[in-house]
């Protein structure tokens, strides 16, 4: 028979005894709905942590830095025969590293120790420049007061442990001045540190700098309960958090600015000691790593630890997925037990349709579509019935969660792929279950048939 | 009138079941030939082999010694698809139930064989119709068998078994559900398609003055034996 008779008389022989074939197709689709759920908690967890984790920095960002950094000082260069003195990590670099594919954003490193003065009292502290887009990075989620109103204001936000240290009440800070007092640094003429030289060898030492202490007003315009980690390989989180572009204009000396003083600076552009290089997903992290390495820069990620944890959460969902194919499994003796009591009940209809010329194949066809359009609309409805049963327990965690004053997760997701991979599998278990009734009508002798009242 | 040519040819068939220790002989060493176009009565009592015999002729069951030649096939010869194939193309069956499927329409019930023949679906409605205009039932398309008499359903049998044009039709008690009239207008309307068709048939029925009324020749059983073989009115004189 054509697929197409066989569907037909598939769906027709479905429809005859409706009420039993729908608790068959419900049940498959309660089995269905019960991996779905639970596969969904897996895959939410797992897109949860990922997106915590990636939100963090931590594997989606590859720190980059210049090879005659101060580790490299007194060590043998890594890679001689490139022969090349090591490249300046400067705005060029910068804008070749915009130009690479998958990379979403580069930015300059910007923490450093230093005083703030707050009601005159003295409080020392780290402050870390935040790049613009740390504002959709989740970390400033629920925080007090806004996040910071340009790339440019002077305005703090405060990690609430340093909140805390500046006044009893931290949520009153909000809105209030405080001062910070940092030491800016001002490059020397090239020719003040040339000792007379009249001529500098390329590796030369650098020009230098003095350092002059200055005051700025910052308005506290938030608080943050998180510690958010604007990459990593610094010096530490930041407790005082400024607009990045405001924190680089200050100029402030850091702590690497010493080996600036024996680097090479004889362009007069302006040179990181490290830059963020955020890549759009943990997976492009390894590509710009390469390619960045090509450059003739040291570049360093964690994307292992990240791998790591692909791999925890794949053993994770393969765990949830059996104990949610048992509801599955026991939809499928509903199958097998359906379409046993068919092929008692269409008896008499299989030996005509045999006298009529329908071969052992036909028959075994016909009752196999009818097991897969079970096993189909049961798959269909079951994804729908497990993305409503994933929502309710996303909502149902976040009344939870709002009623410790928690902010709200995404519990649970239902990826198409998750759909897909359900309905494939409803469908193929729903065909093995219907392997042996198919080969039982297929082998019934049609004289037999026949004769059965 | 008939020509020299067999539709089928028996040679010592037998068919034997096994009836736990003991062994049955259902059909018991049968030769017969049916010349093509012939209308054949198989008579007998209640469990004189004679369906056995149908059944094997309709390459329903397969004998357990001797050979069945039928339009040129070995029935012995052909694998389970082929003998599929054969009841498809070769075979049309009547039955003294009907066997009409319930929750099909008249129309559904007569395509169901072009369905499995795999005919093309734009020519199977004019096909359809034909078979029915040819039982007179194409005003009841869209009805149920339960909706019909069991005349009217047996007429809907008779196009099932005709619409895929058979050169041998089988029928099997085809007046045992019905009062004598009807069968005898069934039957009218058997030999009516035979002349205007041209195929051969072979009937199981117990009741002898339909046999001897319609079919050309009658065939005796008992026991599974073949008695005896000869045209009917040589055994109505």
């Amino acid at each position: 028979m054509k697929p197409r008779d066989l569907t037909d008389l598939a769906f027709r022989n479905l429809r005859e005894s409706i009420l039993r074939n729908t608790l068959t197709t419900l049940g498959v689709a309660v089995g269905v709905a019960s991996f779905v759920a639970i596969i969904s908690i897996g895959v939410g967890l797992q897109q949860l942590a990922s997106r915590r984790l990636s939100e963090s920095g931590l594997f989606d960002t590859i720190v980059v830095t210049p090879k005659n950094n101060f580790r490299g000082m007194n060590r043998p260069n890594p890679e001689p025969e490139s022969g090349k003195p090591p490249r300046a990590l400067d705005e060029d670099a910068r804008k070749e590293f915009e130009k690479l594919p998958s990379v979403v954003e580069v930015y300059p490193q910007i923490r450093f120790f230093t005083e703030v003065r707050f009601n005159n009292k003295p409080y020392a502290t780290v402050v870390a420049g935040m790049p613009d887009s740390s504002k959709n990075s989740g970390a400033f989620d629920g925080m007090q007061g806004h996040f910071f109103s340009s790339t440019a204001a002077d305005e703090a936000i405060l990690q609430i442990e340093f909140a805390k240290e500046l006044s009893d009440q931290p949520s009153s800070l909000v809105g209030q001045d405080l001062i910070l007092r940092y030491a800016e640094r001002q490059a020397l003429p090239t020719s003040a540190t040339s000792r007379g030289t009249s001529m500098n060898p390329p590796d030369a030492p650098s020009g230098g700098f003095s350092i002059v202490p200055r005051e700025l007003h910052l308005k506290i315009v938030g608080i943050v309960e998180t510690e958010p980690a604007a990459g990593y390989g610094g010096y530490g989180s930041g407790r005082l958090l400024m607009p990045l572009e405001a924190a680089s204009a200050l100029r402030a000396a850091q702590v690497n600015d010493l080996r600036d003083i024996v680097r090479d600076s004889a362009s007069n552009k302006t040179s990181y000691s490290s830059l963020s290089v955020r890549a759009k997903s943990p997976s492009q992290v390894q590509s710009i790593e390469d390619s960045i390495k090509k450059m003739g820069f040291r570049a360093f990620s964690l994307l292992d630890a990240s791998k790591s944890l692909r791999i925890f959460f794949t053993v994770f969902d393969l765990l949830v997925g059996i104990f949610g194919s048992l509801a599955l499994a026991i939809a499928t003796l509903g199958i097998v037990n359906t379409l046993v009591m068919a092929i008692l009940e269409r008896r008499r209809e299989i030996g005509v349709l045999k006298a009529l010329g329908a071969s052992d194949s036909d028959v075994q066809q016909l009752f196999f579509v009818e097991a897969g359009v079970m096993g189909f609309l049961g798959g269909i409805l079951g994804i729908g019935f497990g993305w409503i049963l994933s929502r309710a327990m996303t909502a149902g965690t976040n009344y939870y969660l709002y009623r410790q004053n928690l902010n709200p997760i995404e519990l649970t997701a239902v990826p198409w792929w998750l759909a897909l991979a359900a309905l494939v599998i409803a469908v193929l278990v729903s065909l093995a279950a219907g392997l042996y009734p198919a080969s039982r009508a297929a082998k019934l002798n049609p004289v037999d048939a026949l004769r059965y009242e | 009138m008939h020509s020299s040519a067999p539709a089928i040819q028996l040679d010592r068939i037998s068919r034997h079941y096994r009836m736990g220790e003991t062994s049955v002989r259902a059909v018991d060493e049968v030769s017969l030939t049916v010349p093509e176009n012939d209308f054949l009565a198989l008579l007998g009592s209640s469990g004189s082999g004679k369906s056995t015999l149908l059944n094997l002729i309709a390459g329903l069951d397969r004998p357990t010694s001797g050979s069945i030649h039928t339009d040129g096939h070995d029935l012995a010869s052909l694998c389970s698809v082929d003998l599929a194939r054969y009841r498809r193309n070769t075979i049309g069956m009547i039955f003294q139930s009907f066997n009409l499927l319930p929750r099909m329409t008249l129309e559904e019930n007569v395509e169901l064989p072009l369905r499995l023949a795999e005919l093309d679906r734009a020519e199977r409605p004019a096909r359809v119709r034909e078979a029915l205009e040819r039982v007179r039932l194409t005003h009841r398309l869209g009805h149920r068998p339960s909706e019909l008499s069991g005349g009217e359903q047996q007429r809907v049998a008779i196009a099932r078994a005709l619409v895929n044009r058979p050169k041998i039709l089988l029928a099997d008690e085809p007046t045992g559900n019905l009062d004598s009239a009807t069968g005898e207008a069934i039957l009218t309307l058997l030999r009516e398609l035979q002349s205007h068709l041209g195929m051969t048939i072979v009937m199981v029925t117990h009741e002898r003055p339909l046999a001897e009324k319609f079919a050309n020749r009658l065939a005796t059983m008992a026991d599974g034996k073949l008695l005896s073989v000869g045209p009917a009115k040589d055994l109505r004189q």
